[in-house]
């Protein structure tokens, strides 16, 4: 084998011309060089062409159509994004997005933050900890919806059960944006919390130890130390988990659509409908696909503006100094 | 001092630990017992008897609407073939990001990153009417082939090979002779393989979860798992046990994966976080 290929260096540029013979092994041996990387990223490429960007731009297309189930009705231009900014239903399912989304992440970081910073810690037991915290990621969507939808069960659930014990009325759970929001950002502080407190954990052990030694020297405390050691220096982890969080709180639907039975209006008044359950509603329930289409837009600005914002922020998070 | 410290962290840790795992546990205790126990106060703690009954329930006449079985076998389907696609086509790729050289390498890489942000759901209108155009509504193959390959996959791998594929490997295997793919297939998928093993394990999780797609585009008598539970939850609301049973299934086999490469999982994800 190596006598038949000669040795040549491995990563040369394209070789000097008339250099070698051009018989058809060293031809078969350029396009291998040169050709098989293009070859191993095509599939990727090719697929996500078909159904990643394919469809986000057909989206964009068919959004300036009046397109539903009997057909495509023609070019409305921004028909759609017009309607949709004078639709208080839309509107509605905005302001109930953007409080699940702080509902759900600020406490799930924050609780995610001390879990990581206690595990950070010489302690016993450590990886039945670390594997604890992760238990409720295996969990699917549905199932924590139908198990957390029976806890908060207005007659029957163990939350009004525990509640009814230090003298709370029972609450109705779905009846209120208050109390619906609370419930299903209970479900999604539950499933990501223990994530990204790994995530933060990883970060946190990368930290150099004499930094903390200097810290200490300096006579910080632990309080003083975590906000002026760790938090800076896990930015890059904060900001990540953020974008992350971001983008799922944009397109939450499954915990708030198990949540209300199936409903994908989330209410009766609509009081936990998301935006992506607007969209689906629209789209699949109304087969207004246009509309949707604009919905589907809009959520996606949405997001990258979000998650630009949100990046910029935790980005300039600075611990106590400076 | 030392010693009270010691103690609230321990007290801390332990409070997350039983809300982490409570759920859980409900969900069994519920899945093992009888309806009558719901909403008593205290809360039945122990496993009950019921759970034999509950699954021939499930599976049978009861429960029919749910389609429950096919949804099991459709979803083990559905995540085995996206598994071993991404995991291929990802360690390929991001190999060849990693550790070949080639024009538009940077470019491609950063379109390859640009693509994870898009969030491929919102594209399901479109995605919907390209599966009617190819004949595909309620067919299996609609959840498969759409997720055939994955950009996190990519940049996971890429990360990956970065660091667990020595250049000296690669050069002696051209050395020897080696082809481009040759050389993959000897030297860098056996380095590889940790690192495919955690993509494949999120992989198969997320394909097994998937949620809104599959309520899209197939219907009630060709469910994957997790929509078969939404209609259990929706057609049978009142009957916990049921919708409880159901849950439990279609959570074992993640549960399973969990225990046997829980220590891995933790790893990847810490791995990945270090790297990002």
């Amino acid at each position: 084998m190596s006598a038949e290929a000669p040795p040549r260096p491995v990563r040369t540029s394209p070789a000097p011309a008339g250099a070698s013979p051009a018989s058809r092994l060293s031809r078969w041996n350029r396009f291998d060089l040169h050709g098989s990387p293009y070859v191993f990223i095509a599939p990727f490429f090719v697929l996500f062409a078909m159904f990643g960007f394919f469809p986000l731009v057909y989206t964009a297309w068919v959004s300036l159509r009046a397109w539903d189930l009997t057909g495509d009705g023609g070019f409305v231009g921004l028909g759609n994004y017009s309607r949709l900014m004078g639709d208080p239903d839309f509107w509605n399912a905005v302001l109930n997005t953007l409080g699940l989304f702080v509902l759900a992440t600020v406490p799930q970081l924050l609780m995610a933050l001390v879990i990581a910073a206690l595990l950070n810690r010489p302690i016993r037991a450590l990886l039945m900890f670390r594997l604890a915290v992760l238990a409720p990621i295996v969990t699917s969507v549905a199932a924590v919806a139908i198990v957390f939808g029976q806890l908060y069960g207005r007659d029957t659930g163990m939350v009004n059960g525990v509640l009814g014990l230090i003298g709370v009325d029972a609450i109705d759970w779905q009846a209120s944006k208050t109390s619906s929001w609370i419930a299903v950002a209970s479900m999604v502080n539950w499933r990501w919390t223990g994530y990204n407190a790994l995530i933060y954990l990883a970060a946190m052990q990368a930290i150099p130890r004499d930094l903390y030694e200097a810290a200490q020297l300096d006579g910080a405390g632990a309080v003083r130390q975590f906000r002026s050691v760790t938090v800076p220096l896990i930015r890059p982890a904060l900001v990540f988990t953020v974008v992350m969080s971001t983008i799922g709180g944009m397109q939450l639907f499954t915990e708030p659509l198990l949540f209300g039975q199936g409903d994908v209006s989330g209410g009766s008044l609509r009081q936990f409908q998301t935006v992506a359950m607007y969209m689906f509603e629209q789209s699949f329930q109304n087969f207004d696909y246009g509309y949707g289409s604009a919905i589907a837009w809009t959520i996606f600005v949405l997001t990258v503006i979000a998650g630009v914002v949100n990046a910029l922020i935790s980005r300039r998070l600075r611990g106590g100094t400076r | 001092m030392r010693h009270r410290g010691n103690s609230l962290v321990y007290f801390t840790l332990v409070v997350s630990l039983v809300l982490s795992v409570f759920p859980l546990y409900w969900l069994f205790v519920v899945a093992t017992r009888s309806n009558d126990v719901i909403g008593e106060m205290p809360p039945p703690l122990v496993p009950g008897g019921n759970l034999g009954e509950n699954i021939r329930r499930l599976f049978g006449p009861d429960a029919e609407a749910a389609h429950f079985a096919r949804g099991l076998v459709n979803s083990g389907i559905a995540a085995v073939s996206v598994t071993v696609s991404v995991v291929f086509f990802s360690s390929l790729a991001g190999f060849a990001f990693a550790k070949l050289r080639f024009r538009g390498r940077n470019a491609l890489l950063i379109a390859v990153l640009a693509t994870m942000m898009v969030p491929v759901q919102m594209g399901i209108v479109p995605l919907y009417m390209v599966m009617v155009k190819l004949g595909w509504q309620n067919q299996l193959q609609a959840v498969i082939v759409p997720f055939l390959v994955s950009a996190f996959g990519v940049f996971l791998m890429r990360q990956y090979a970065e660091r667990a594929v020595p250049d000296e490997l690669i050069e002696a295997a051209r050395l020897d002779g080696c082809t481009t793919f040759g050389l993959f297939v000897r030297v860098v998928s056996p380095a590889l393989r940790p690192g495919a093993a955690v993509l494949g394990l999120f992989t198969f999780m997320a394909t097994w979860n998937e949620f809104l797609w599959p309520l899209a585009v197939l219907e009630a008598d060709n469910p994957t798992v997790q929509f078969s539970l939404s209609q259990l939850a929706t057609q049978y609301y009142t009957d916990y046990t049921l919708m409880f049973t159901g849950t439990l299934i279609a959570t074992v086999p993640l549960l399973v994966v969990f225990v046997l490469f829980g220590r891995q999982l933790v790893s990847g994800i810490m791995d990945g976080a270090v790297r990002s």
